[in-house]
């Protein structure tokens, strides 16, 4: 076995839900939750710009819980929920979020945005009326070169507030 | 389920505009068209494209800052399970650089490394984890060189030579320039005042590591996809590299994640891929890691200057004389550009009759520096806006005031010839006064805080191209579907600024269609014409006047065949809602797809063209290439800090901001790059630095980055970014599309001068230097204690050996835009026209 790359040993197996979906997985051990996402799911909507756990691109949502997937091992992973941007959208709609990112700036390049929304989601999901400093600290492991994060607040309340109105109407 | 239709926006009425034109996209804050791709993490980055049959490349990279490479044995990697290939710098010897005068790199460094992380050899592989692996078994014998570590020492020590072109020794550009006599205009000086400032080197820190993915076509031809802002200038790099005709490369710019400029020069792995992919016939592809991404660099070149400016009592400027020693790293880069940036744009903002300046770029060795958000200017910009707060102080005039009575007039000439479009930076003055209650605050804020004012000019496109030709700089194709689609062919490259939404937003204006109708090819040397690249702030005003070209001509073949059917002069007609219809009778009229219809019946098959070529600039002497324009944008800014005397800690509540945009195409995006250099510009003003130390003795003593990680190179996050008013003075210029002009990058320049003056007027000292951090700040206020000088900053400006300027007498001197001590233009030009005609 030592003469064959380490890569190509997928002796690891998981069973997790993946946005919803009951995904089986073999894969080489050493490999982190955003390698296997990227690389073995074909989820590339999940970005990395460190692979050490300091820019926060690759935050995805783990049992509803904002993580790094750099530095998750995809073996933590078994019988697990992760949700990464991929999952946001759903019956067709854009998530409230994407919809107040994509309209109000808050996505320039776009590379720190999947990372952002999940972080985002997380927050709206444990505070459905944050302040703005409370969006502030949540979002302030995920670094944003292009934006200066401003229209990133604003994005985050504008879909705070339209979260709030779906949930009195029920239905959009 | 089907995806619901995202809303689309409804038209504004004719006349909700102001002005009354009538703009239903142009001008209206909406969604970009690239919007949804990004909020789905569907935008496709050069690092997301995977292949079968995909390989990885990693790239050995020096240990050492300078060194001989006596010998590589690339064998026992050879041999390694799953490694495909090993490349050496003889595999790759022609040596290329984004400059025609700087073509100082190798793809692979062939028997010189020149500083820490200069690429050695390149391992591809089967999986990434083995190409990696692999790099442990180069064995590679180098013989360690002295170290540069910095310009000073460069001038010391001429041997070792890092490179052997450049002016001597270790001087790689010095440029010398003088416009009337400066001596003459310090005679008439009431207060001359000089001053040294330093300005460190930071870097761009795009979230996206650079990414390359290179295949061998099925016909046999080479296609790149790459996290590249030029991929014109890449393409010619690799055909000049791999030795193959242009017309067999198709690189594709992949959007940026980010670019600031860090993308913007070919790069080694860029070739190194392609080279691989060529060789095994299968695609190879590189991702940097964030480290590499240090080693790359191109960033803020560290500058150190000195500003010696005579000016009379009411504060009108008789004479500067500006001195730059900066340090270039390791290669050329867009460094010679630099160079004369650096002493470019000081006349763009205010009056300077006379004007000196020399400028010298030393190699070190480190890792090359470039062009960063303002390339060259933001350095000199913080020296003349600081100085300007002093003299100020001096001559008991507010600073605010001070720069009121010395702007420069809209559609003048500058002492070097650059001539200005509009000016708004009166307007951009007044209001950041007015909005941040400026009267009310300096000099009247409590101890501890304080208010500074700065402002800034920027280029709107580069006026000339990096290698001399007569071509356009961007050109577009239109294709109009019977559909009522229209597809935009332009080889501008999205990095995030929004490139692609100012086409489609100007293509959808002219032919009253929406946005999200249009079709995007751009970033593709094969699907569109040449675009020079997203650098210098060009995008706008040159691929935007290209697309406004195309769409127009497009819009008066629909229109002559839709007023033959409907027996109307086409004059009366309109466009929009996606209808083309008669003004007097809106009734009358056909939709968009049955006007294509009626043309393509009477035309042929309708695709239109468009393209831009910048005016001739006035300056003519050698130098005069840097600076020129078609327009510049202005900004002024005022930031509010507070400062912790006992941490030196800096906190920035606020910060108001003007830009003379002449339009905003798209308000939302330009509020965002007006926020988004705010930002970048504290993280200069604040925190970020490119820093660089040596080894212990024990070790290898070598000169190593202080810190090449995310964590450590500070940059601002959520928590740091302050409360920013943004305030648009729009004056439409003619020379821009719709009347825009730039502002990708002018807003963040005024931010580091206004930082550094609040900080005066928070706790009198003063920090001449960026970044101003606690540690300067205690420092200074250590000084100011002892009854010192109140001041952090460097002592002196080293003594340079000059060469003799080019004297070129400015416009009010009868001067025509030559150098009286040089070869006239007509001589250069025609040995230009003999190098372009190969």
């Amino acid at each position: 076995m030592a003469t064959f790359p380490i890569e190509s040993q997928k002796t690891a197996q998981i069973r997790f839900t993946l946005n919803g979906e009951e995904t089986d997985l073999s894969f080489a051990p050493y490999k982190t939750l955003l390698e296997v996402l990227r690389e073995d799911l074909g989820h590339t909507g999940t970005k990395h710009g460190c692979e050490l756990g300091e820019c926060g691109a690759c935050a995805v949502l783990l049992d509803g819980k904002p993580v790094l997937s750099c530095l998750v091992l995809a073996l933590e992973c078994n019988g697990r929920k992760v949700l990464t941007v991929e999952g946001l959208s759903g019956d067709g709609r854009l998530h409230p979020l994407q919809n107040a990112f994509a309209d109000l700036g808050a996505a320039q390049c776009g590379y720190c945005t999947p990372g952002i929304l999940v972080t985002a989601k997380a927050l709206l999901d444990a505070n459905p009326h944050p302040g703005r400093d409370q969006i502030r600290e949540a979002l302030s492991g995920n670094l944003c070169r292009c934006t200066g994060y401003l229209q990133i607040f604003e994005a985050v309340e504008a879909a705070m507030v339209k979260i709030a109105e779906n949930g009195k109407v029920s239905v959009e | 389920m089907a995806e619901q239709k995202e809303p689309v926006k409804p038209s504004r009425p004719e006349d909700s505009r102001p002005n009354g034109e009538g703009l239903r996209v142009i001008g209206v804050p909406r969604r970009r068209v690239d919007g949804r791709a990004k909020v789905t993490g569907q935008t496709r980055f050069a690092d997301d494209i995977f292949l079968p049959r995909m390989a990885h490349c990693k790239l050995l990279r020096s240990p050492h800052p300078h060194a001989r490479i006596l010998k590589i044995d690339v064998s026992r990697a050879m041999a390694h399970p799953g490694v495909y290939l090993v490349l050496t710098g003889k595999d790759l010897p022609i040596q290329y650089g984004i400059l025609p005068v700087s073509q100082d790199e190798q793809a692979l460094c062939v028997d010189h490394v020149r500083h820490v992380g200069d690429p050695v050899a390149a391992v591809v592989a089967r999986e990434e984890l083995t190409a990696f692996e692999a790099l442990d078994l180069i064995d590679v014998d180098y013989e360690i060189l002295p170290t540069i570590s910095d310009p000073e020492e460069a001038l010391a020590t001429p041997e070792p030579r890092i490179h052997e072109y450049g002016e001597e020794g270790n001087i790689h550009k010095q440029v010398a320039l003088e416009f009337g006599d400066v001596e003459k205009g310090f005679a008439e000086a009431d207060e001359i005042f000089e001053d040294t400032f330093f300005y460190q080197g930071s870097t761009h820190l795009p979230i996206e590591q650079h990414a390359s993915v290179a295949i061998k076509d099925p016909d046999g031809k080479l296609t790149i996809w790459s996290s590249t802002q030029t991929p014109h200038y890449l393409h010619r790099a690799l055909a000049k590299v791999l030795e193959m005709p242009p017309a067999h490369i198709r690189v594709i710019a992949t959007p940026n994640g980010g670019g600031f400029g860090g993308k913007s020069d070919p790069f080694n792995h860029e070739i190194v891929v392609a080279k691989a992919a060529l060789l095994l016939d299968r695609p190879v592809k590189i991702c940097l890691t964030r480290e590499e991404v240090f080693y790359c660099h191109r960033g803020r070149h560290p500058v150190l200057m000195k500003f010696k400016t005579g000016v009379k009592k009411d504060g009108t400027i008789t004479g500067v004389h500006l001195q730059t020693l900066i340090d270039g790293g390791a290669y050329g880069s867009y460094g010679v550009a630099s160079t004369y940036y650096a002493g470019a744009l000081q006349t763009t903002t205010y009056h300077i009759p006379r004007y000196r300046y020399e400028g010298c770029r030393t190699f070190t060795n480190k890792p090359p520096c470039g062009p960063k958000r303002g390339h060259g200017t933001p350095q000199p910009r913080f020296g003349q806006e600081v100085q300007l707060d002093k003299i100020a102080e001096k001559l008991r005039i507010d600073p605010a005031e001070l720069r009121l009575r010395i702007v420069e007039s809209p559609n003048s000439v500058t002492a070097n010839f650059l001539r200005l479009g509009t000016v708004n930076l009166t307007e951009c003055i007044q209001r950041v006064v007015r909005i941040s209650d400026w009267k009310n605050k300096y000099l009247k804020l409590r101890e501890g805080r304080g208010v500074g004012l700065a402002c800034s000019a920027y280029l709107t496109g580069a006026g000339l191209p990096i290698y001399w030709n007569k071509m356009p700089h961007s050109g577009v194709q239109l294709r109009f579907d019977r559909g009522g689609g229209v597809s935009v062919f332009c080889g501008a490259t999205e990095i995030g600024q929004g490139s692609d939404d100012v086409l489609a937003g100007i293509v959808a204006e002219v032919l009253g269609i929406d946005p999200f109708d249009i079709r995007l090819f751009t970033g593709d040397t094969d699907l569109g014409p040449v675009d020079l690249g997203s650098y210098s702030s060009r995008v706008t005003l040159m691929a935007g006047n290209a697309a406004l070209q195309a769409a127009e001509r497009g819009r008066g073949l629909l229109a002559e065949a839709v007023a033959l059917k409907l027996e109307i002069p086409k004059e009366r007609l309109r466009f929009a809602d996606r209808r083309v219809f008669d003004s007097t009778a809106p009734d009358k009229g056909v939709s968009f797809a049955e006007a294509v219809c009626f043309a393509e019946a009477r035309f042929g098959t309708i695709g239109t063209v468009g393209s831009y070529t910048p005016p001739k600039s006035p300056a003519l002497y050698k130098g005069g290439g840097v600076g020129p324009s078609p327009t510049y944008s202005y900004s002024a800014a005022v930031v509010e800090v507070e400062v912790n005397p006992v941490t030196g800690w800096v906190h920035v509540p606020k910060v108001w901001i003007a830009h003379d945009i002449g339009r905003a195409l798209n308000p939302t995006l330009v509020r965002g790059q007006v926020e988004g250099s705010v930002y970048m510009g504290l993280g200069e003003a604040l925190m970020e630095e490119q820093e660089f130390r040596r080894l212990p003795k024990r070790l290898s003593h070598a000169l190593v980055h202080k810190f090449p990680s995310m964590l450590e190179y500070k940059s601002p996050t959520s928590l740091d970014m302050p409360e920013v008013v943004t305030e648009l003075v729009e004056d439409p210029d003619p020379r821009g599309p719709f009347g825009a002009k730039e502002v990708g990058q002018g807003p963040l320049l005024p931010i580091m001068p206004a930082v550094a003056n609040a900080v005066y007027d928070a706790i009198g000292v003063r920090v001449d230097e960026v970044p101003i951090t606690p540690e300067k700040i205690l420092k200074a206020l250590a000084e100011k204690k002892a009854g010192r000088q109140p001041r952090f900053g460097p002592a002196h400006f080293p003594t340079v050996k000059w060469p003799e300027p080019l004297r070129v007498p400015p416009p009010w001197e009868g001067g025509d835009g030559n150098a009286v001590n040089d070869v006239d233009r007509e001589k250069r030009r025609a040995t230009k026209e003999k190098v372009l005609a190969p």
